[in-house]
């Protein structure tokens, strides 16, 4: 049995995208198949290893496990996403700064979920950090890096309080 | 990815009446989708049998938390992410709030559903322990109506429910009754982080005058589905926790629990580690430490 294709507007880092897919099709396979954004990577392939960690509507998914038809109407933020008119985000800067990439498979994942942290949480503890990227897997175990790379960017970030009181 | 994205078929009824609608015009066919934390791991390896999947994401009236005076209520297809966010989830059941958090990771926990834990049926689920220590209930929903179970005869089997072919989990309801009770869960696996549980126990209890007055124990990975240890419950209940009873209560657990031997742990290590997560919260109630 072959699926009839399908229609799917969703909206990916800012721009209106469609595809024309099977709506059991893996939003990842779409990313990178139909999109040729190709940042976000396939790991396990089973959800527990965060390698395909995208944003879809302001929340921290493995796109590995979206079907995307799931997706449909969605805001997609990728890690091609995080750059700014061709300047680097804060994270990838501490990224590079502190050696949080070695083979850079994870770097796209881990990214994202520091970014996921980063927006509900702008100055996380270390504890915080570790929790916000237990999803993502190492496989050249630069860990401590990666964390302190984070620590960096969010150190950047002005104390919740401080802004609070800077926008009265 | 070894499966085939094109040999199965899945629509989105946006409704939940529609959903209904569906399953019962072709009772079977159709296979209910959420987050797809669990279905979309056996597309990718190539094993998943469904080949009509019908998604309940994003229909809203499956995905709330609400509270009345005497009940949480909770939508089949409330996310952990939102079981973890709820503060009226944290005030009056904090094990499920916990249970939560140690859900697969924080990409996980935005996508997989407390319905999803039930329906899959996993003898580790997370959730499980905890809903079972709360005498939740399970609302199930078809055009039929709706009916409710208690949840400790919702599983029947490995992997097995009470759900008929045209039925979804509609909610679960929890009684907010357990204020009082101190209170345990406890997950024991490989790391804190996205394992699979060797062993997971829960418990509340009421204690007055050094003596039981109420307890529940529930665990999971100690049998083919998770399961309230009554025994262990009985061995305990009017009973003063002397260092005597904590025994016979470890060995009321022991003759209780049928664990298996598998890729995750062995039943003999199972067992021991259930007996001494009791004898923890056992004690931890003499002592006076509410756990939590």
């Amino acid at each position: 049995m072959s699926v009839a294709r399908q229609a799917i507007e969703f909206f990916v880092n800012g721009e209106t995208r469609n595809v024309h897919v099977p709506p059991m099709k893996r939003l990842l396979d779409v990313l990178r198949e139909d999109l040729y954004l190709t940042g976000s990577k396939e790991g396990c392939g089973e959800g527990e290893c965060g390698s395909c960690s995208v944003r879809m509507n302001g929340e921290l998914v493995n796109s590995c496990l979206v079907p995307v038809l799931q997706a449909k109407g969605a805001c997609i933020q990728t890690v091609e996403g995080l750059a700014c008119d061709g300047e680097l985000h804060p994270l990838q800067q501490a990224f590079l700064h502190c050696g949080g990439a070695q083979c850079g498979i994870c770097t796209p994942g881990m990214l994202m979920a520091a970014a996921q942290l980063l927006a509900n949480n702008p100055r996380p503890t270390m504890a915080e950090i570790r929790e916000g990227l237990a999803g993502n897997l190492c496989r050249c175990t630069g860990f401590k890096r990666i964390f302190d790379s984070v620590l960096s960017a969010a150190a950047q970030n002005e104390l919740p309080m401080a802004s609070e009181t800077h926008a009265r | 990815m070894r499966g085939n994205a094109e040999a199965h078929e899945l629509i989105a009824p946006g409704s939940l009446d529609a959903a209904l609608d569906l399953l019962a015009g072709a009772p079977g066919q159709w296979t209910p989708i959420a987050g797809g934390t669990e279905l979309m791991v056996a597309h990718a390896a190539g094993r998943l049998n469904a080949k009509r999947l019908i998604s309940l994401w994003g229909i809203p009236d499956l995905r709330f938390i609400e509270t009345t005076a005497e009940n949480i209520v909770i939508g089949a297809c409330a996310t952990f992410h939102d079981l973890r966010d709820s503060s009226a989830v944290a005030a009056d059941f904090p094990l499920l709030a916990k249970a939560a958090s140690w859900i697969g990771s924080i990409a996980n926990q935005s996508r997989a559903t407390v319905g999803g834990n039930l329906v899959n049926g996993s003898p580790a689920a997370d959730s499980s322990p905890a809903l079972l220590v709360y005498d939740a209930e399970i609302e199930l929903v078809s055009v039929r109506g709706k009916r409710r179970v208690v949840y400790t005869q919702f599983h029947t089997g490995y992997k097995r429910t009470v759900l008929e072919k045209d039925e979804l989990v509609y909610a679960i309801h929890l009684p907010r009754r357990f204020a009082q009770h101190r209170q345990y869960l406890r997950k024991v696996g490989t790391r804190r982080a996205m394992a699979i549980s060797k062993v997971a126990l829960a418990a509340t209890a009421l204690v007055r005058e050094e003596s039981v007055c109420e307890i529940r124990v529930a665990a999971a990975s100690l049998a083919a589905f998770p399961a309230r240890l009554y025994r262990t419950e009985e061995s305990l209940i009017g009973h003063v926790l002397t260092p005597e009873i904590i025994q016979i209560a470890r060995r009321a657990l022991l003759a209780e629990v049928v664990p298996i031997d598998d890729i995750r742990s062995t039943a003999e290590y199972r067992k021991s580690v259930a007996a001494n997560l009791l004898e923890e919260f056992l004690v931890s109630l003499k002592t006076g430490g509410p756990q939590q």
